[in-house]
């Protein structure tokens, strides 16, 4: 047994990456500031308060659809002309404006400081604000900062920063404790009841998620700690852990039969789970899997999908559709590709596949016309237009929105990609 | 600073975009971050657009400050030029370019284009989406307009406010050119939806205006009458009232003798005056929208059905002077807020019958179990419907009369309730089937007895007898609330 009581597993080699073409120019993605849609649910004692403009508040409602809740879980300090001519000093502003949130709501216990492009741009410094109110408030409440801003985040990667913001608040793992897993990344609870019951059949038993349900239950984590991404857009929380002594076992991502089995593997081989065990656990959900995927294979192979840059999500996704749907990638366009935490699924995607980083959205969209994909799945701004123009889309901000990890959700997550296309053919019949 | 849960209003840049989406052959290009192109999925997925909205976003990153935003914003201009060849180009930044201070219109204008460059500077910081499209406009409007060059002939007028994303603009749009068209009176151009740069430089050959959304079109047609002397209307013909009073302005402005116009259309006065509309007498109605749409509310509530208004207000305030007029004259506080959280109390202390307002109002509506009818922006994918739905002339009223008095109990199902309280059907619980029930709070407030006699209440009034008696109850120090009390609050509320 290794000194951590775990084994180091070996990386997949980053040789075999394949071609990706990068692109500058016009983007079309949402800001960092989007994930607080699902993170507001997913930690129910959280508030989220973005100090930002009328614009960012804008975002916030327009991404979150509908209006379902009286009062959501997250608000916007809009900043005014007053802050920026420095008419009002804007820290005392916010002070006032987070006393007077915590009043309103006592239930509160964290409460996130959200940076956006313009707080940046005026160079408030939220991390200061952050441990002022921290001292003006504890213990009831804790006060942490992240930025979701336009100008350093994309989308998802508000999820990477946030988490990365509660990673020094987790406790420290003691040094004489049982060696833990983490898992790492916002998942849907009924997706992580599932998870921890394979876990706990393959008698992996210290296993705790990031982000928690609730902000009292932030798990430990130290040198004897190792942890598995569960999304692949967590870059700086994956540093952030790896600071605290943690260590990341690489692997493919919980998406599909493979995926699924695969990511638990890396979790079966660092606990030393024999393999016996660990086919055992996993062979039937993963046959169930691969029988629930049938009747999509059936209707999407041979399917040509182009996905636009949007989540990070493209790639894992993309290697699912190829491997387990038999799709042909048209192009796989992804924000940023981390080479590192995505080296297995790129050494899974068919060679050759076109993987383009960044974006230039025109140009984009003129290959996209010119190889009339079957399928494309882009954001919400492009769906409408292209099926205008007769292509048929999948908006991509439902695959943050919909349970699509594990054994369980394979199938579900084919019928996101069956569903326009079944629409598209009842409607032309 | 403030605090913001929901906005009834976008930034300003959005009403930028609402006039630039509207026209043709213009294109927008706009200094933001990449975050703002959020703003393409209002008119992509909200108005279900089928075409993206004519805008291009530098989408600058961090890595861009301090060195190049300026360059960016250059290159992006002139590709966007190549790319879609508009015949002008509209640029201006959103609130985190307006901070960098790039001066978007110097930049493009150096770009030496061949067509014109229209700059427009929204103060992101102090206003809002609204006057973003007034504002818009007007500099569009400012720019291509050319004087008068035919000579007057029969009547002529240009519509104005019409824009992309607008409560009904598209129904309203073909009401009003309708109407015109049966008083004589041609139409010359219509702004900024469907007008081309082109077609704004003749706005000068009308003889007057018509301003449609005095909210986006009031600052273009102030200076069209300084500049050209033309008049506008001051009239917006929502209800019937107001129908015929518009119609009455457009006749004198454009010269005609005033002509009856062909009512057979208009159903909504006959519908009001049926018998089954009695029980619509005195209801109480809380309004709360634009100010165009929330002073059209106030008045054909109450004047042409019959309501009695409980509360107005507005989150245009550029409109106050109006709005605190209006509630005077019915005996109401004006609320002028843009604070959701306010505007909610402010229902919740009315209980009315009914609520006129956005979807935020239908939102606080619903929880508070109180009927609601859409009547102004911001805008939600229903406001958008298949069918043709206008808010203005004889059958925008029809509209109004279907859409204000269909949550409310027809009368005789309002009967029957009362009637046959213990029917299987009617029985306590039942509710009217398009409406969301309230949760009846979990209470040990309640004696059994007085909670089971509160079941006996129809269910449209139960909610507010609960409130009422729980008030009553708590301002006396009454606990619990017994049979007594109940009756007690009845009577107390009934004076
Ligand atoms: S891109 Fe920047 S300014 Fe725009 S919504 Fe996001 S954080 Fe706010
Ligand atoms: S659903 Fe019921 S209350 Fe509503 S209009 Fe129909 S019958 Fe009347």
């Amino acid at each position: 047994m290794s000194s951590a009581g775990i084994l180091p597993r070996a990386a997949a080699p980053l040789a075999a990456l394949p071609q990706v073409l990068a692109e500058r120019g016009q983007r079309e993605v949402f800001c960092g500031l989007t994930g607080i849609i699902w993170l507001h649910r997913k930690m129910q004692d959280a508030f989220f308060l973005v100090v930002g403009s009328r614009t960012c508040a804008h975002l916030l409602q327009s991404a979150a659809g509908v209006m379902i809740f009286a009062e959501p879980r997250f608000a916007t300090a809009i900043l005014e002309e007053r802050d920026l001519a420095g008419m009002a000093d804007a820290n005392e502003e916010l002070d006032k404006v987070v006393g007077r949130l915590l009043a309103r709501r006592p239930e509160i216990r964290l409460l996130f400081l959200v940076g956006s492009c313009p707080s940046e741009v005026i160079k408030l410094d939220l991390g200061r604000a952050a441990q002022r109110l921290n001292q003006r408030h504890a213990p009831a409440v804790r006060v942490l900062n992240w930025s979701g801003s336009g100008i350093e985040t994309t989308f998802t990667q508000g999820e990477d920063a946030c988490l990365a913001a509660l990673v020094p608040a987790m406790p420290k793992l003691a040094a004489g404790a049982a060696p833990t897993l983490l898992v790492v990344g916002a998942l849907a609870e009924a997706v992580e009841d599932q998870l921890r019951r394979l876990f706990a059949a393959l008698g992996i038993g210290a296993v705790q998620f990031l982000p928690p349900r609730r902000a009292a239950e932030l798990p430990a984590v130290g040198p004897r700690s190792v942890f598995l991404l569960a999304q692949p857009f967590l870059a700086a929380t994956a540093q952030a852990l790896e600071q605290r002594g943690a260590r990341r076992l690489p692997a493919p991502f919980p998406l599909g039969a493979e995926g699924t089995t695969a990511w638990l593997r890396a979790a079966a081989d660092a606990f030393f789970v024999d393999q016996r065990r660990f086919a055992e656990v996993t062979a039937a959900a993963e046959q169930r899997a691969r029988h629930a995927l049938d009747g999509f294979r059936e209707r999407l192979a041979g399917k040509r999908v182009f996905l636009f840059p949007d989540s990070q999500l493209e790639v894992p996704l993309a290697r699912f559709l190829s491997r387990e749907l038999g799709m042909q990638l048209v192009e796989v366009g992804t924000p940023y590709l981390h080479r590192q935490h995505l080296a297995e699924e790129l050494a899974l995607l068919p060679p050759g596949t076109r993987l383009v980083e960044g974006q230039d959205v025109d140009a984009q969209l003129d290959r996209c016309r010119a190889a009339r994909p079957d399928i494309t799945v882009c954001g919400l701004g492009l769906a409408n237009p292209l099926e205008a123009e007769g292509l048929t889309t999948k908006w991509s901000i439902e695959l943050c929105f919909t349970p699509i990890q594990g054994y369980e959700q394979a199938a579900d997550l084919a019928e996101l990609f069956t569903r326009p296309l079944v629409r598209r053919s009842r409607l032309e019949s | 600073m403030h605090l913001s849960v929901w906005t009834y209003e976008g930034p300003p840049h959005v009403g930028a975009m609402r006039v630039a989406t509207a026209m043709q052959g213009l294109h927008y290009v706009l200094h933001a971050p990449q975050g703002d192109t959020y703003a393409d999925l209002l008119f992509t997925m909200i108005e279900r657009q089928g075409r993206r909205p004519p805008v291009t976003y530098t989408t600058f990153q961090a890595r861009d400050l301090g060195g190049d935003t300026a360059e960016l914003f250059k290159r992006s201009a002139q590709a966007a030029y190549e790319r879609f060849r508009p015949e002008a180009i509209l640029v201006g930044a959103s609130c985190t370019a307006e901070l960098i201070q790039d001066d978007p219109g110097g930049l493009a204008r150096a770009l030496g284009l061949p067509v014109p460059v229209v700059a427009v500077e929204l103060p992101s910081y102090s206003k809002r989406e609204n006057w973003g499209a007034a504002e818009t406009f007007y500099q569009l409007v400012r720019a291509f307009a050319q004087p008068r060059s035919t000579p007057r002939g029969s009547p002529r007028c240009n519509i104005l406010g019409p824009t992309a994303l607008g409560f009904r603009h598209r129904d309203d749009l073909r009401e009003v050119i309708a109407l015109l068209e049966r008083l004589g009176v041609a139409v010359n151009v219509v702004a900024p939806l469907g007008a081309r740069p082109a077609d704004l430089a003749r706005l000068g050959e009308a003889d007057f205006n018509v301003v449609l959304y005095p909210e986006v079109a009031n600052t273009a047609a102030a200076w069209l009458k300084r500049q050209f002397g033309q008049p506008s209307t001051t009239t917006v013909p929502i209800g019937v009232a107001a129908t015929r009073a518009f119609a009455a302005e457009v006749a004198q402005l454009a010269g005609l003798p005033a002509a009856m116009l062909d009512e057979a259309e208009a159903r909504s006065p006959w519908y009001a005056r049926s018998v089954d509309s009695n029980y619509l007498n005195g209801k109480r109605v809380f309004v709360f929208g634009d100010a165009t749409h929330a002073l059209a509310a106030a008045r054909v509530a109450t004047v042409e059905f019959g309501f009695t208004l409980a509360g107005l207000g507005s989150y245009s305030r550029e409109f106050g002077r109006e709005i605190r007029q209006a509630a005077e004259q019915h005996g109401v506080a004006p609320l002028l807020t843009e604070d959701y959280l306010e505007v909610e109390a402010a229902i919740a202390e009315c209980q009315p019958d009914l609520v006129l307002g956005t979807q935020m109002e239908r939102h606080i509506a619903k929880r508070l179990g109180i009927p609601c009818a859409v009547i102004s922006a911001p805008v939600h994918v229903q406001d958008f419907p298949a069918r043709h739905s206008p808010q203005m002339g004889f059958e925008g009223a029809n509209v109004l009369f279907d859409t204000w008095v269909h949550p409310l109990m027809m009368g005789l199902e309002e009967h029957l309730l009362g009637m046959f309280r213990e029917d299987f059907e009617f029985h306590a619980e039942a509710a009217p089937s398009h409406l969301p029930q309230a949760a009846a709070p979990a209470t040990g407030l309640w004696t059994a007895e007085a909670e089971k006699e509160l079941t006996k209440i129809p269910f449209f009034v139960r909610g507010k007898a609960r409130r009422n008696t729980e008030r009553y109850a708590a301002e006396r120090g009454i606990q619990p609330i017994t049979l007594e009390a109940l009756y007690e609050a009845k009577a107390h509320h009934a004076r």
